[in-house]
């Protein structure tokens, strides 16, 4: 007998995938021969016709992080959805958002939430905020094999780390590096110019009012330079979401919220032009 | 050749029996108590980091009398077991009965099977949602599951707890203040002397709660609650 089995991890994710690699990510299990045979008789085509979430960001303000996220998943060239949701809570202190694949990114965010939870449970404390971005950058490297098929996951995570009382944003790549940013980020197919945006606007202890509007700023402007992106819908009421972690925890900002800043911004730019 | 020993199977069945309850009967109680918002669980347990009490899902705590040990494995099984039906089916299809019967299952099996018997007594307690009745279970070392209602006791002079309580449960619905002062009262009835907060872990089921009902009642908190 081995003194420290792996039968005592508190892992939720490795217990997935010793008991249950059909349901983990990754497609350790009968799933991954499938979607290797339906590409081989699409001549190989590397992209399949998967709904894509877009543009998702992540900026510092003085008492924590906003994070906010649009709204459309395209398929092609044709709107899959203009609701969905890309930014989730994860537990009292953290959330995430993603860009990617849109079943596997949810898939992803239910899995990590499940984790968190899972290790609370056991272990009686909860991961740091350190822990928890370690983790999700192996659960991103576990999705590797499926980013060969064209289901990218890429998430941002933000947290308040409750130990050095500050908010933090970590950035990821497909292999599940994890990189911490100082400020500020944005990922999808518009965060190349939510980023510019954010560059001009960004100082150092932002309120969160101010950070919020920054946030939604580079969302609007992001939305107008690509297509893959939603900007606020005026006329079935559907605007970004937004959270804003500090150290009370985190909350949702409000729709009727966002709306007001959209509407003042939108009547701001009609001034201009 | 010398013959192996006969020994009727209900030698072994009583032997492994009353090693186990003698095991059980080592250890402190664990009393769990409805009140009006959910149900209320009390343990004597000195140690402020080792539980006795846990969190298992979002209405469901477990409590573990007995061996350290074997209770913590149990825990252990019974959140996985939980956090694995609620991420294939949806959080709101884990209950405390199918876990319940899990746990029979497994020591069950053991007890027949094994040489050594789990010597542990568990309790899994779920909160009933909006109007819906609340659910207590016990579960001995060989299997067997008590449903109970109001008030369920395990581990140590489990007994002689359940009896005090017996008629002084009555009221219909007891607020969380009486509820607790009645489950001290009945600690502190077999053990002949005065338990202090500080030598107690408390933990609530509280269904006013939004998402994950369970908390601890740390010991200022408690002491409070004690008045």
């Amino acid at each position: 007998m081995s003194l420290f089995s792996q039968d005592s991890d508190a892992s939720f994710f490795d217990f997935l995938l010793r008991q249950r690699p059909d349901l983990a990510p990754g497609g350790l299990g009968p799933i991954r021969g499938s979607w290797g045979m339906a590409q081989e008789e699409r001549g190989g085509a590397s992209v399949l016709p998967v709904p894509i979430g877009t543009t998702v960001l992540a900026l510092k303000y003085e008492g924590g992080v906003v994070i906010a996220g649009d709204r459309r998943a395209t398929e092609g060239y044709q709107i899959a959805d203009r609701r969905i949701e890309k930014v989730f809570t994860i537990d009292d202190h953290s959330a995430m958002a993603i860009a990617g694949a849109a079943g596997p990114c949810l898939e992803m965010a239910k899995l990590f939430q499940t984790e968190l939870e899972h290790y609370e449970k056991l272990e009686g404390v909860q991961l740091s905020c350190e822990g928890k971005a370690n983790k999700l950058g192996q659960m991103v490297k576990a999705n590797l094999p499926m980013v060969f098929q064209g289901l990218v996951v890429v998430p941002i995570y933000v947290g308040y780390d409750l130990r050095r009382t500050e908010g933090r944003i970590f950035k990821y790549d497909i292999t599940g590096g994890r990189y911490e940013e100082s400020d500020y980020y944005a990922i999808g197919s518009g965060g190349k110019e939510a980023r510019s945006t954010m560059r001009e606007h960004f100082r150092k202890h932002l309120s969160e009012a101010d950070a919020l509007r920054i946030a939604l700023s580079a969302l609007f402007n992001a939305s107008e330079e690509d297509v893959g992106t939603g900007g606020p819908d005026l006329i079935r009421g559907i605007y970004p979401t937004a959270k804003v972690v500090g150290a009370a925890g985190i909350k949702d900002v409000d729709e009727p919220r966002i709306a007001d800043l959209y509407k003042a911004l939108i009547a701001e730019r009609k001034k201009e032009t | 050749m010398p013959l192996p020993y006969y020994v009727s199977p209900e030698q072994v069945m009583q032997d492994k029996a009353e090693y186990a309850k003698k095991g059980i009967a080592k250890g402190r109680s664990i009393v769990a108590m409805e009140y009006e918002h959910g149900i209320l669980l009390v343990a004597d347990n000195p140690s402020a980091s080792l539980f006795k009490i846990s969190e298992v899902y979002d209405s469901i705590a477990f409590s573990g009398a007995g061996k350290y040990s074997e209770f913590e494995n149990l825990r252990k099984a019974g959140i996985r077991h939980a956090d694995l039906k609620g991420y294939t089916y949806s959080r709101e299809d884990v209950t405390a009965r199918s876990l319940a019967n899990a746990y029979s299952q497994s020591l069950g099996t053991i007890f027949s099977q094994e040489l050594k018997p789990l010597e542990v007594e568990i309790l899994v307690a779920q909160v009933g949602e909006g109007t819906q009745a609340n659910e207590m279970y016990r579960i001995s070392f060989d299997g067997s599951i008590i449903d109970e209602r109001r008030f369920a006791v395990i581990g140590g002079r489990s007994e002689a707890v359940q009896i005090f309580l017996k008629d002084r449960v009555s009221e219909p619905v007891l607020t969380l203040k009486q509820a607790f002062a009645l489950c001290v009262q009945s600690l502190d009835s077999v053990t002949n002397q005065k338990l202090q907060p500080e030598g107690l872990e408390v933990a609530i089921l509280d269904r006013t709660r939004p998402g994950r009902k369970f908390r601890r009642l740390l010991p200022p908190e408690s002491s409070q609650l004690l008045g």
